[in-house]
């Protein structure tokens, strides 16, 4: 029945599927398929129908792939399901056959386990503080998962703080938790965000931009005036310098980012330096 | 959703700003933020962005009986609508102290200070009049919701058109726009809202204030003036006190706002007029400019077409001709039929209870024919009918079988013995009856 399936799926999608590497950093839209390299050799031009169907996924050259964001599994095909471009990792320690995503443009934040996220504290309520991080629900944050933390021993935290802080639970069963602490117990830069400073909001896209290795943006940035700066995965970014007009400039710097081409960013930063 | 709270960094960073003169976007403590006007191609219809925040305005009219009391005027009709899409906090059933003081608002703004001639509206005194109304859809919240309205009703009024009427006696003529060209309603006045906000108990003020300043904001005034310095409506919200000098000052700052604006608006009607008259393009489309995410811009790529058609039918010729529909309709008794072959019931139960109904009504009287859900790839012709069937294993011996028109029964115990012989080891053959019970 899964054959009957595929090719039915087959004729009704009116194309065939396209292979995951000959599609790398184009864009892709929702409800393409794409195959995996193991799965290329059966599917010349005009076989439509007689294609073996791979039920051992071991044998596949490369082994396992990991499917990132925007990418769903069907079947033994990849089922996209945001519009965006297409990424590859090759895997780092060479077993597996890397990890596929799509890289696409989001302002909504979706709670995900393990993000560092930067929420506001709504309310306190017995032993946990109700903290908004932009999602459908506020998170859950319990008063002991501070560094150094006890019962005799609670932490300052007031209503309208901002806390930094990765998620322990995240799904979409249930309301997400997160702490301010590490599996090692230690606070590792989390907890609370000191009391000056700007919170703005950005577009998921460029946090991520951000927050990649060698990201030129933040060097151009730290060159300029000596700052502080807090990333959350889920658009919000706090910055903190000396004066507020410094503070003002790199708020509007950041946001402006988003739209700017690489030519247009330098020089922008090169007028600011001299001036 | 519930609004994002506003924690308290940023209400003291945005208080701090504002003690030493500085707003988030740069602006001077006067400036209004960027005002765009597009019109559609309706007459009537236009876009107002100030800043981010955006309005829509759509201006319609219709013929109705007039109000008792005001034979001879026309109506008016305001009404502002916060769109969910404008902002995650303003949901269906959420927004009403806003809605309302918005609405009020625009309708003194506009009403009492009669910028339209009512008068002019009237066709036949007591009976028919037109009645013109305003919609506007806030589509973006990024403050100062009651400025941009103003202007996007005001300028929605001026940019109508109403078809023509010409009264000959008791003869009432409704040109249509083929007919006549459409005649512009009679305005006198443009009034235009211009708001202030307070901070620090109105030591410090602002104008045109964004969302964020909104939020920290201790209260609002706004003024409703018109370009000859004629002030149509005032109001202050938020409780706080305000001084004499602090008022007159504000209304001298509006007047000179209410000009720049003014004007704006005239330039932008006239540009109209005057692409609509040449008869080139005009629109949203041609005056909204596309906005488009340049993180994600890819170079373009040449593609080499000279190929394509050669390749196309290379496609076609290797590629297997689709599967024949079969379409005939077969006919079971007068008023059923049966079109093409289902997919088979891939569901284990509802096999079983589904030939439990089938022996039931099988075994007792003459059946009432539903379509066949049930077939699988072995029964494969249906058009062959005439053939005869052989029944394999059937238990059902005792069946009767009636004929109608053609043997439909064959068919359905064929369809059984098939699904039978598929899971076998579903049911015991013997308990038929109670097979529900056992499974």
């Amino acid at each position: 029945m899964a054959e009957a399936a595929a090719v039915v799926a087959e004729s009704l999608a009116g194309y065939r599927a396209r292979a995951a590497r000959a599609v790398l950093e184009q864009v892709v839209l929702p409800g393409e398929e794409l195959l995996l390299p193991g799965q290329e050799d059966g599917e010349g031009p005009g076989s439509a129908g007689e294609r073996p169907l791979r039920l051992n996924a071991g044998a596949r050259s490369g082994g396992r792939v990991v499917c990132g964001p925007g990418l769903r599994r069907c079947g033994d095909r990849l089922l996209v399901t945001k519009c965006g471009r297409l990424r590859h990792k090759e895997p780092g320690s060479g077993n597996g056959g890397g990890v596929y995503w799509v890289d696409s443009q989001q302002k909504r934040y979706v709670p995900v386990k393990g993000d560092h996220v930067i929420g506001i504290v709504t309310a306190k309520s017995g032993d946990i503080f109700k903290v908004d991080v932009g999602g459908s629900e506020p998170a859950s944050l319990s008063y002991l998962s501070f560094e150094g933390a006890t019962k005799r021993n609670r932490p300052n935290v007031q209503v309208g703080d901002l806390i930094y802080g990765q998620f322990v639970v995240a799904n979409k069963d249930m309301e997400p938790e997160m702490v301010c602490i590490d599996s090692c117990g230690r606070a590792n830069g989390m907890g609370v965000i000191g009391q000056d400073g700007l919170l703005f909001k950005v577009t998921l896209g460029l946090i991520r931009r951000l927050l990649a290795p060698d990201c030129e943006i933040l060097q151009e940035v730290g060159k300029l005036y000596p700052l502080e700066i807090v990333f959350g995965m889920n658009g919000r970014i706090w910055v903190k310098a000396k004066t507020i007009q410094q503070t003002l400039i790199l708020a509007n710097i950041l946001e402006a980012c988003e739209h700017m081409t690489a030519d247009q960013r330098k020089q922008i930063f090169s007028r600011l330096a001299e001036s | 959703m519930k609004e994002t709270p506003l924690s308290n960094c940023e209400r003291r960073f945005l208080l701090r700003a504002i003690e030493e003169k500085k707003r988030l976007d740069g602006r001077q403590t006067y400036d209004y933020r960027n005002i765009k006007i597009s019109f559609g191609t309706d007459y009537g219809c236009c876009t107002v962005e100030l800043g981010k925040t955006r309005v829509l305005g759509q201006v319609s009219c219709e013929l109705v009986s007039p109000k008792l009391n005001r034979a001879t005027e026309g109506i008016l009709f305001f009404n502002l609508e916060l769109s969910q899409m404008a902002a995650p906090a303003f949901e269906p059933g959420r927004q009403s102290d806003l809605l309302v003081k918005l609405n009020r608002l625009l309708e003194r703004c506009l009403r009492n200070s009669k910028c339209i001639d009512t008068e002019s509206l009237c066709v036949v005194a007591g009976e028919k009049v037109w009645q013109i109304r305003v919609d506007l859809h806030l589509l973006n919240h990024d403050g100062n919701i009651i400025d941009a309205a103003s202007i996007a009703a005001i300028v929605a009024l001026c940019h109508f058109r109403r078809p023509d009427v010409s009264v000959q006696g008791d003869e009432v003529t409704l040109y249509t726009l083929e007919e006549r060209d459409p005649v512009p309603l009679s305005i006198h006045h443009m009034p235009i809202c211009v708001s202030f906000a307070f901070f620090q108990q109105g030591t410090y003020l602002l104008v045109d204030p964004n969302e964020r300043e909104e939020r920290v904001m201790d209260g609002l005034l706004v003024i409703a003036m018109n370009k000859h310095r004629e002030i149509c409506t005032i109001q202050s919200s938020g409780g706080i006190m305000l001084l004499k000098d602090q008022v007159l000052r504000c209304s001298k700052i509006a007047g000179v706002k209410v000009a720049e604006i003014t004007e704006l608006i005239q330039k932008a009607l006239a540009n109209d007029q005057k692409v609509r008259k040449e008869g080139g393009k005009f629109g949203f489309a041609e005056s909204i400019a596309n906005q488009r995410i340049t993180a994600f811009r890819m170079e373009k790529a040449p593609i080499d077409t000279s190929d394509v058609e050669e390749k196309a039918e290379e496609i076609i010729s290797e590629a297997e001709p689709p599967s024949e529909v079969v379409s005939k309709p077969v006919l079971w008794t007068p008023g059923t039929a049966q079109i093409g072959e289902g997919i088979e019931n891939s569901w284990g139960d509802l096999e079983d209870s589904e030939k439990e109904d089938e022996d039931e009504g099988g075994s007792d009287e003459a059946i009432i024919l539903d379509s066949i859900k049930m077939d699988t790839g072995e029964v494969s012709n249906i058009g062959s009918q005439d053939a005869p069937i052989v029944l394999s294993d059937s238990e059902e011996e005792e069946m009767i079988i009636l004929e109608p028109d053609k043997n439909p029964k064959k068919i359905r115990t064929q369809t059984i013995s098939a699904t039978q012989v598929k899971a076998p080891s579903k049911k015991p053959v013997k308990k038929r009856k109670k097979k529900r019970a056992a499974n």
